[in-house]
């Protein structure tokens, strides 16, 4: 478990976190969300008993970590921003390292070593260089580095940063089995890592708590949310019978693409009721789709108080 | 202890990958050598002892100690893997321990690879090697205070450049500081007690006395205090950028 209270962090008269109050429970995996310079890694290094607290306490499976910083330690996994790691080490040396870091029995140890090596796909690079390796080897060299100790607490600062989709997918498959009974804590600022991973989602910016729902609450906020969106050629006609049907709110045409989104009025189902005109018209759909909702868009609208207007209800916080 | 353990061997081991431990033996044995035998007149002196190779170990460390620990914790702090160190389970003690031990133990090596020196002078004459195990001992004493004083400031900052720099300027005011020069310099400004009591801080002092063979507890309390605090004070320059 982690649980932050009031969680204060100042450089000078900048308040890079500012009174982060979150609790991440296990088998959850939530997603800190935010743009680049909110604060997410400022909070997780606070969390990591990298960084001391302006004010505020921060407890990892109930380790005060100013207080028991070595409990909290030893119940935390932990991947700082970019995977640093020890360049003139091999991959095999820096992970015995931290085999021995961990106070693990030899045997034990290596028992460890052996099952992350496998789970991370480091079999081949074990004899090479860190800094001889792609980013990606290199993350997932931090990824082993983090999960060695089969740690109850995980937190990764964006673990998928700079690696390719099929690294993406590993990582996340990977991040997908440990979140059971785990308590994982991930930031990012990739939106559909959110989709991929996480069961909640926390938004951060300039160090406040904007928002903390499950994703698919944040896509209901979205104005997109709801509404049908499809192609058709020489549509120019239905646009207008559309319009007149009780459910809708209004219509957009994308100027690139002539792709039509029909938009409900609050609480309305339109999917039926667009594709019924539809037939009714005779018109070709080549494929018509219901829109889950925006998250880039929920995104914007939450973090800078812009973006569409629409159906936006308040950011609770 | 198993974290300082740790930390010693991974330190060492970054040694002996990257050229610095060759580099820095091959350095500190040719000119131990050199400057022994030409500089400090070791055939001319007529005498079977190692004085003149131990007279020149302090300006030896000067240059080659803050090569040595400039990179100890300012690499770490610009490579972002004291994030990496600082978030495992072991105390700030415990990392800066295990990383002074390393470079100790390190010179320690190269001061046993002197050893020919020792046979050369056991060839040519008789001398008193219970001196010479003295000798041995007080110029690793003042190794391992510089190397504190590299490891405290090299906490201090990011650039290895500015941690060399800062180390030897130290060092070199400790060796200076109990030379008659400087001491005669100041001695019509200050009172003449302040004077002592700065002599008294002089490593050059303390060296002597032990390299002449005479171990006294207060000379070893001099630079075991020194270790101590050089690396107290590390702990908490490190301790203080984690709340800056």
């Amino acid at each position: 478990m982690i649980e932050t209270d009031q969680l204060t962090r100042c450089y000078g008269n900048l308040t890079a976190v500012d009174a982060l109050s979150i609790r991440v429970e296990p088998g959850q995996v939530l997603g800190l969300l935010g743009p680049n310079g909110a604060g997410k890694s400022t909070a997780m290094r606070m969390i990591a008993g990298f960084l001391v607290p302006t004010s505020g306490t921060a407890r990892v499976c109930g380790h005060d970590v100013s207080r028991e910083p070595l409990k909290a330690k030893r119940a935390l996994g932990y991947l700082p921003e970019g995977a640093p790691s020890y360049g003139e080490m091999t991959v095999r040396e820096f992970l015995q390292f931290i085999v021995r870091m961990r106070g693990f029995k030899p045997d034990a140890g290596y028992r460890r070593f052996e099952a992350v090596v496998q789970q991370l796909q480091l079999e081949e690079v074990l004899g090479l260089c860190i800094d001889t390796l792609s980013k990606g080897l290199r993350r997932r060299v931090g990824l082993a580095q983090a999960i060695l100790h089969d740690p109850p607490v995980l937190m990764l600062d964006e673990p998928t940063d700079g690696l390719d989709p099929n690294q993406k997918h590993a990582v996340r498959q990977l991040i997908d089995v440990m979140a059971r009974e785990r308590t994982i804590l991930i930031s990012t600022h990739l939106l559909e890592e959110v989709h991929a991973l996480c069961n909640r989602v926390v938004i951060i910016a300039r160090g406040k708590l904007l928002a903390d729902a499950t994703p698919a609450e944040l896509e209901a906020r979205s104005r997109y949310h709801g509404a049908v969106s499809f192609s058709a050629p020489g549509s120019g006609m239905s646009q207008e019978m559309l319009g007149r049907l009780p459910q809708v709110a209004s219509i957009e045409v994308d100027p690139l693409d002539g792709r039509i989104t029909v938009f409900p009025k609050p609480g309305e189902r339109i999917l039926e009721p667009v594709e019924t005109l539809l037939r009714e018209q005779g018109l070709e759909v080549s494929e018509i789709q219901l829109e889950r909702g925006r998250l880039d868009e929920v995104f914007r609208q939450i973090t800078t108080g812009t973006g569409s207007v629409g159906r936006v209800e308040e950011g609770h916080a | 202890m198993n974290p300082v353990n740790a930390v010693l061997r991974r330190e060492l081991r970054s040694y002996f990958v990257t050229p610095v431990a060759y580099v820095f033996l091959v350095i500190f044995l040719v000119l131990a050598g050199i400057l022994t035998f030409y500089a400090g007149d070791f055939y001319e002196r007529g005498q079977a002892d190692l004085q003149p190779f131990f007279m020149m170990h302090p300006w030896l460390y000067l240059i080659l100690v803050p090569a040595i620990t400039m990179r100890m914790w300012a690499e770490e702090a610009k490579g972002g893997t004291l994030e990496l160190l600082l978030t495992l389970p072991l105390t700030l003690w415990q990392a800066m321990l295990g990383k002074f031990l390393a470079a100790w133990l390190f010179i320690g090596l190269a001061l046993v690879l002197t050893f020919p020196i020792w046979i050369t002078v056991n060839y040519l004459g008789s001398p008193d090697n219970g001196v010479i195990l003295a000798g041995y001992l007080g110029s690793w004493l003042m190794a391992g205070s510089f190397i504190a004083i590299g490891a405290c400031l090299s906490a201090l900052t990011r650039s290895q450049v500015v941690a060399f720099i800062l180390t030897a300027l130290v060092c070199v005011l400790l060796i200076l500081v109990g030379q008659p020069q400087v001491l005669d310099f100041f001695s019509g400004t200050l009172p003449r007690r302040l004077i002592n009591a700065v002599a008294h801080l002089s490593m050059l002092r303390h060296f002597e006395a032990i390299a002449r063979g005479v171990l006294d507890i207060r000379d070893l309390l001099y630079f075991l205090l020194g270790m101590i605090g050089w690396l107290l004070a590390g702990v908490l320059l490190l301790d203080l950028k984690r709340t800056r």
